[in-house]
């Protein structure tokens, strides 16, 4: 999508395109499809765990909100780069995010009877070292996480 | 393979019931924890439910809104919510969401 950004990075070394149905029991294997590709770039645990977790976040925002569980696919793109960056792109065209600043507050979420936590993107935030969500309503919505592997965290330093 | 797997160990002792969970936490999972962990509360009524956090591999957001959902029904029941020996990991996120300022957390794994 945004291939300026792509050019700071050194070369790419692998990549990974996923297409899964949005159900629930693919956000289990989504995180450890995408934990089994980058353990090449010999992350550290807390790296991985990262990781999964930013995209578990993501995965299961397609499978609850993008497509309130009816039928659809989401899309998985994974790249590597040799300065061990790791860009993952999550993608559905699904409902769309009508108000993506709102969205991306702490605690935001249009699903309280799903005991959904509003907490989804913060995790992502704070997980990896980038996110950017671009939406559009009725079209579907696009996650990018990126993270520089080995290198420490805000809340670390 | 993948599919999310998790188990509950319960231990009850008079007004205290003790919920040792094990596997992993997601929106997937939590689902039907939710639903077995509801139905043991509706069931005992205990006046303190601890949830032994130590055996969990996995959890995301989706294990946010389990905990403070049981929370809520303790409450309801006019009994209290308390985290035990949370690891690493699930305690970074429960910390991201400031959970610890109205459920009790002790106990690191
Ligand atoms: N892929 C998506 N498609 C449509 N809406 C989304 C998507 N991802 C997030 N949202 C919206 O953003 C809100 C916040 O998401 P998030 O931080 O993950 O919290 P939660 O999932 O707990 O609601 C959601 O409640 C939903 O309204
Ligand atoms: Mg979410």
């Amino acid at each position: 999508m945004d291939n300026r950004n792509c050019k700071r990075y050194r070369d790419e070394i692998n990549k990974m395109e996923l297409t899964l149905p949005a159900i629930s029991v693919n956000e289990g294997m989504a995180r450890a499809a995408v934990a089994a590709f980058c353990a090449q770039l010999s992350p550290s645990p807390t790296d991985l765990a990262d990781i999964k977790c930013a995209v578990s976040e993501a995965v299961t925002n397609c499978i609850v909100h993008a497509y309130k569980h009816k039928k659809g696919n989401f899309y998985i793109t994974v790249n590597l780069y040799s300065d061990k960056t790791v860009r993952i792109e999550v993608l559905d065209k699904g409902c769309g995010i009508a108000d993506v600043r709102r969205a991306r507050e702490p605690l935001f979420t249009t699903d309280a009877a799903g005991e959904r936590s509003g907490m989804g993107f913060t995790v992502m935030e704070n997980f990896m070292d980038r996110l950017t969500v671009s939406s559009r309503e009725g079209k579907g919505t696009l996650v990018v996480l990126t993270k520089r592997l080995g290198r420490k965290t805000a809340e670390e330093e | 393979m993948f599919s999310t797997d998790y188990r509950l160990e319960i231990k009850k002792r008079d007004w205290l019931l003790m919920v040792r969970l094990f596997g992993e936490i997601d929106h997937h999972s939590a689902v039907s924890m939710r639903e077995e962990l509801d139905r043991i509360i509706l069931k005992e009524r205990p006046r303190r439910l601890v949830l032994d956090l130590s055996c969990i591999e996995f959890m995301d957001s989706a294990g946010l809104g389990l905990l403070m959902g049981r929370y809520r029904l303790m409450r309801e029941i006019g009994g209290v919510l308390a985290i035990t020996r949370p690891n690493e990991r699930v305690l970074r996120i429960l910390h991201l969401a400031g959970m610890e300022r109205f459920i009790e957390i002790d106990g690191k794994a």
